[in-house]
Order: C-alpha cells, then sequence, then structure tokens
C-alpha cells in the first residue's frame, strides 16, 4: 500500500514539481524558532481570505446585483435561504475580522522593522494586498444597496471629484457610469467585488508568499537567521516550517476560530461596528442619514479626510496618509530591525503612533462636531510627524538637525494655524497645540538632551 | 554567447517594430474597456426634465424632487428667511455668487428667480451627502449666532437660505442651483430654462 502512495508521488514528481513545492515551501522552509504571538495573524489572514472565497460565492447564487433587487435579495438570503443568514454573517464578519487580523500583521511589521532591507519589496506587496482588500472591502459594501451603502459610496467616489482641472468630475462620472451612484454602478462594483479584485488578491497573495521565501522570515529580534547556518547549510536559528510552524498556527486558528464563532453567532452586527444599523433601510437617493460614516477599518483615514476644513488639501492629506507607508523602508532606515533594541524614545514614538492612529479610527465614527474636528486634525498633524521622526531617528544626527526639525515642525504647525484661524474658537485652537508641540518638543529635542535615543546592543542569534 | 552570423542590428529593429506595433494595438484594445465604463445612452437620455406643482407648500416649508436621479429642494422662504440672507454675508465664502454654481438668469443674491422660491440641487459640493435644512428655531447644535440654512450632516458644510456657503467649512462652492422656470403661479420645471437663457 505505502509502496503504492509512494509510486503515485514519484509519477507526479516526474510530471510536476510536487515534492519540490511541498519541500520549498513547507518542509524545508527555515523560518526563525523564536516567532511570537504576533506572528499568528499571516496565517490567520489566509484563512480568512478562503472564508471570504467560500462564503462570497455562496452568496452570489442568491444574490441579485439590480438596484430594485439586491436589497430584498439580501433580506432572503437572511430570512429564506437555507442557512443563508450564517453565510451572510460568516462573510460580514470575515470582512471586518480580515481588517482587524491585517492591522495587526501590518502592526508586527513596524515593531520588528520587517519592512526593512531586504523585505522592501514583501512590504510593498503587501500594502498593495493592503490597497486591494480596501477596495474589495468598499464594493462590497455597495451591494446590499442600504442607506449607508448608498451614501457611502456618494462620498467615497466623490473623493475622486476634488482633483483639478475638471479631471476629478470626469473621473468620478466614469467611475459611477451615471450621474449619481445608481444601477451602473452597483453592477460594475459587483463584478469588480467577485471577479475581477478577488484575482487580483490572489495573485498578490502568491507575490507575497513567494517574496517572502525568497528572502525568509523575520523575527522577534529582527537577527537575520540566513547569516548563521550550520555545515548543511541550514540556519541554527531555523526550525521547519512544517510541522513546527504549521502546528503552532493552527493552535492559533483554533483560538481565533472560537472568537470568530462566538461573533457570528451572537453578535454578528458587532454593536453597529461591523454592520451599521443605517443598512438596513434600503438605499435612498433623496435623503442622507444623519450620521454617515464609513465602516471602522476606514475611518482612521476618514477622520484625517474630515479634519482639513478644504476638499483638496483633505483629500490629498488622505492620499498622503496611504502614500507615507508605501515608502516606509526607505523613511526608516535604522540598521537594527526590531524595536526591541531600538532606543526607548523609539519605541515610544511607535506605540504614540499606534494611539494616534486607533484615535483617529475613533474620531472618524463620531459626528464632526467642533471639538472632535480640532482633536482630529491634530492626531492627523501627529500621524504625519511620526514619519518624519522616523526619518530623523534612522541615522546618527547633529544637535543641529534635531533643533533645526524643530524649527521646522513648529513653523508648519504655526502657519496651518494661522490660515485656518477663526476667532470663534482660538482657546480650542491654542490649547489643542499643545499635542503637536509636546510630540515635537518630545521626540526631536529629546535625543539632544537626554540619552533616551541610544539603541541596545543586537545580538548575534536570536534569543530564546 | 556567439551570435554565429545573426544580424543584430536586423533582430533588433524587427523587435522594437513589433513591440510598438504591438503596444498601439494594445491600446486601441483598451479603448472599449475603458469606454464602457461611460454613462449608457439610456442613462444620458434619463436626464429630462421634470414639472411639480408647489402650490401647497406653505412659506418654511420644503420639498424634495428627484431630477436625474438628484435630490432638488424646493423651498418657499419666508421673509424672515430672505432677511437672513444679508446678515449672514460676512461669513459666506462667495456671497455674490461668483462661481459658475447657478444660470445667469438668478439674483445673485437670492439665487432665485422669484425671491420666495429657492431651487437646489440637494447635493453638498464637498463629497454629494444631502444637506438637511435647519431653522434658527430647530434644535440644533450650530451655535447661537445660526441664522438658519442648510448644514451636511457628512462633514458639517453649512450653507444659508440661498444655498451660499460658509467660509470655513470644507465644502468648496455654493449649492448649485439648476436650470429652471415657472409655469403660471405654482408650476416649477426643472432641468429646463423655459427660454430664460
Amino acid at each position: 500500500m505505502l509502496n503504492q502512495l509512494i509510486g503515485v508521488r514519484d509519477w507526479v514528481d516526474a510530471r510536476f514539481p510536487l515534492t519540490k513545492l511541498w519541500n520549498e515551501h513547507l518542509a524545508e522552509y527555515y523560518a526563525p524558532k523564536n516567532f511570537n504571538f504576533w506572528y499568528y495573524f499571516g496565517a490567520l489572514s489566509l484563512v480568512l481570505l478562503v472564508n471570504q472565497l467560500l462564503t462570497g460565492i455562496w452568496l452570489t447564487m442568491h444574490y441579485k446585483p439590480d438596484a430594485n433587487l439586491a436589497f430584498a435579495s439580501v433580506e432572503y438570503i437572511m430570512r429564506d435561504v437555507p442557512w443563508g443568514y450564517l453565510i451572510r454573517y460568516m462573510h460580514s464578519t470575515g470582512a471586518s475580522a480580515f481588517f482587524v487580523v491585517i492591522y495587526l500583521h501590518m502592526f508586527r511589521g513596524l515593531l520588528y522593522g520587517s519592512y526593512k532591507q531586504p523585505r522592501e519589496l514583501l512590504w510593498l506587496v503587501g500594502m498593495a494586498l493592503y490597497m486591494a482588500l480596501m477596495a474589495e472591502a468598499f464594493m462590497g459594501y455597495l451591494l446590499p444597496w442600504g442607506q449607508m451603502s448608498f451614501w457611502g459610496a456618494q462620498v467615497i467616489i466623490s473623493l475622486f471629484g476634488a482633483l483639478p482641472f475638471g479631471i476629478g468630475e470626469a473621473l468620478s462620472l466614469w467611475i459611477r457610469g451615471d450621474y449619481v451612484v445608481s444601477d451602473a454602478t452597483l453592477n460594475r462594483f459587483f463584478a469588480l467585488h467577485v471577479v475581477a479584485l478577488p484575482l487580483v488578491l490572489l495573485g498578490l497573495v502568491a507575490a507575497h508568499l513567494i517574496a517572502l521565501h525568497e528572502v525568509g522570515s523575520n523575527n522577534p529580534d529582527g537577527v537575520e537567521i540566513k547569516k548563521n547556518k550550520n555545515e548543511d547549510g541550514i540556519p541554527k536559528d531555523g526550525i521547519p516550517f512544517h510541522p513546527y510552524y504549521t502546528v503552532k498556527d493552527l493552535m492559533g486558528i483554533g483560538v481565533f476560530l472560537i472568537g470568530f464563532a462566538a461573533v457570528v453567532f451572537f453578535a454578528p452586527e458587532f454593536f453597529g461596528w461591523f454592520l451599521e444599523r443605517d443598512n438596513f433601510i434600503p438605499a435612498d437617493p433623496l435623503k442622507t442619514p444623519e450620521h454617515i460614516v464609513p465602516l471602522w477599518y476606514f475611518t482612521p483615514f476618514y477622520a484625517i479626510l474630515r479634519a482639513i476644513p478644504d476638499k483638496l488639501t483633505g483629500v490629498l492629506a488622505m492620499g498622503a496618509s496611504i502614500f507615507f507607508l508605501f515608502v516606509l523602508p526607505w523613511l526608516d532606515r535604522h540598521p537594527i530591525k526590531s524595536f526591541r533594541y531600538r532606543s526607548p524614545l523609539f519605541r515610544l514614538l511607535l506605540w504614540v503612533f499606534a494611539v494616534v492612529f486607533v484615535t483617529l479610527g475613533y474620531l472618524g465614527t463620531q459626528p464632526a462636531t467642533q471639538v472632535a474636528s480640532e482633536i482630529g486634525l491634530r492626531a492627523a498633524e501627529l500621524y504625519f510627524m511620526f514619519f518624519l521622526i522616523l526619518w530623523l531617528y534612522s541615522d546618527e544626527r547633529s544637535a543641529a538637525i534635531h533643533f533645526q526639525t524643530f524649527v521646522v515642525l513648529v513653523i508648519v504647525m504655526l502657519a496651518i494655524d494661522v490660515i485656518r484661524y477663526d476667532e470663534a474658537k482660538s482657546g480650542l485652537i491654542m490649547l489643542s497645540a499643545l499635542l503637536p508641540l509636546g510630540y515635537m518638543f518630545v521626540f526631536t529635542l529629546g535625543p539632544v538632551f537626554t540619552r533616551l535615543n541610544e539603541s541596545r546592543a543586537v545580538p548575534e542569534r536570536v534569543t530564546s | 554567447m556567439s551570435y554565429g552570423g545573426v544580424d543584430q542590428g536586423r533582430r533588433r529593429f524587427l523587435t522594437a517594430t513589433t513591440t510598438v506595433v504591438g503596444a498601439v494595438g494594445a491600446a486601441y484594445t483598451a479603448v472599449p474597456f475603458i469606454a464602457s465604463w461611460a454613462p449608457s445612452a439610456r442613462a444620458r437620455a434619463i436626464g429630462a426634465p421634470v414639472q411639480i406643482d408647489f402650490g401647497k407648500l406653505e412659506p418654511g416649508m420644503q420639498m424634495r424632487v428627484k431630477w436625474r436621479g438628484k435630490p432638488v429642494f424646493v423651498l418657499k422662504r419666508t421673509q424672515e428667511a430672505l432677511d437672513s440672507l444679508k446678515a449672514v454675508e460676512g461669513s459666506l465664502r462667495d456671497p455674490s455668487s461668483n462661481e459658475d454654481q447657478q444660470p445667469a438668469y438668478v439674483d445673485s443674491k437670492t439665487r432665485s428667480i422669484r425671491p420666495d422660491v429657492l431651487v437646489l440641487v440637494g447635493i453638498c459640493t464637498h463629497l454629494g451627502c444631502s444637506p438637511t435644512m435647519v431653522k434658527a428655531s430647530d434644535a440644533h447644535s450650530l451655535g447661537d449666532d445660526w441664522q438658519g440654512g442648510y448644514y451636511c450632516p457628512c462633514h458639517g458644510s453649512r450653507f444659508d437660505f440661498a444655498g451660499r456657503v460658509y467660509s470655513g467649512v470644507p465644502a468648496p462652492t455654493n449649492l448649485e442651483v439648476p436650470p429652471h422656470h415657472f409655469v403660471g403661479d405654482s408650476g416649477l420645471v426643472i432641468g429646463d430654462d423655459g427660454g430664460n437663457a
């Protein structure tokens, strides 16, 4: 029996590199032995991709991409299709879970410098995946044709309309295929959501994995394990991905699925965060809901857009907030990868960035009151300064450069405040200015007056 | 590598010309795919004018009409609303309607043909939400000096009772006034100049 199986394997191997692929990507792919909790999220995002594809294919069997039928067909799935409610909730919860996992996966990259040389392309492919995923989620959200679907799409497509010289108007008309979001828009978004973007996603995932397996995984110590090989050419700190990490990831997937199932079964709307309440009202092109917000995973960028009281600048700032993530490998060129061995100030910088990102995300879900908009603008300032400080810290720089950076930042901030000065909220502007001022002070002058920006020695081999 | 007798110049020329011809072909092939995203003939034909009767509208009341798929506000302005237009002029971005957001035949201050009837496309010029009418007497959080007008719930843009935008809000221009004309005392045609232009 066993001999027969081996015979089949050899027959295939002579015609297709089955064993070769298995070895290259699993059994003989050596990953660092010190992966921790943060290393679950890559595997989890693959699980979610499969979940989205599977449930998505089943949903298309009952859904109707037609402005007159779409809303009712979703209700039909929820009420009449056997197990339809479960498949739809798995899909909607899966979308949000996907972003939870992806954000943690990306933050892992920040913590351990996984975007740095030689993994720049890996990071770029990952960012492209993130973009494609955002497009996929945005287009999918139009399909239920509820109030939030409709007005959310209206707002996001109008973003392109901010481009000058009539390009913007023409572009948003071209995307919509009509003068307003309509059946034409719904139909093409369906095609893109169901066919085009999943193909793009799958291709990018393949590229991401190929790039990863070419350069090898980073690890919490940021030590290149390929620099320490034994006589057989195997990294001393490496262990084969299979069985060690397949088993570890399976455990993580098990724990994750418990939480996932809990949300799917007990709180699929997740208190209005995963499925917004206004989306249970059919789309009405004549009436905008009182309070429109995109889904939570877009809100950090949305908050930046909203914080700026000028249409074109707001849209450009939102674009820039994503662009800076793309060029991260070229902004932060510090030779030490992991935050473990970088300076206390750097570690503070990183966690402040995480807090700023979450704050922006929260503000994006709240009504645009005066105070909220003001905090939003300050948080946006902190968001952009993070990238400048990353650059500042990526090399040994003189005290003069630190001072100059400080002065330039203060001038830019003051200029922004002068332009947008408004008598009615002068007190608010001055009070909130303390936030970016404190940030600039600590992060640009801290390294000059304290020893808090000194890195620690990186060990030769990975620890534990 | 040896090119044993191969004419390199000829090979490069053939490769380059084939590439150019292929690229031109690919560009032409892309045209139908890109152009098919433009509004269809049917979508373009639907932009016909709509006629309504606003005779039942009391002063201070507004109705929403669908024109080209967009909401159009028809507001019967009260005298207070008309008076407020002068009072707020100092805080507006374009009080005299210099931007091309209305037909030439409407008044530049009241932005209407008849002072008492305002016709606006109810789409915010920022990102396309539909603003809400908020009167000074309504419960609102727009500050004590709010004179009434339109407020966009999405990003907080404000407009007065002539659809003129306040300064310091994200919307860049006044709300659009569609082409329109009156028929008799209470008839209104939206989407057609009626020979005014």
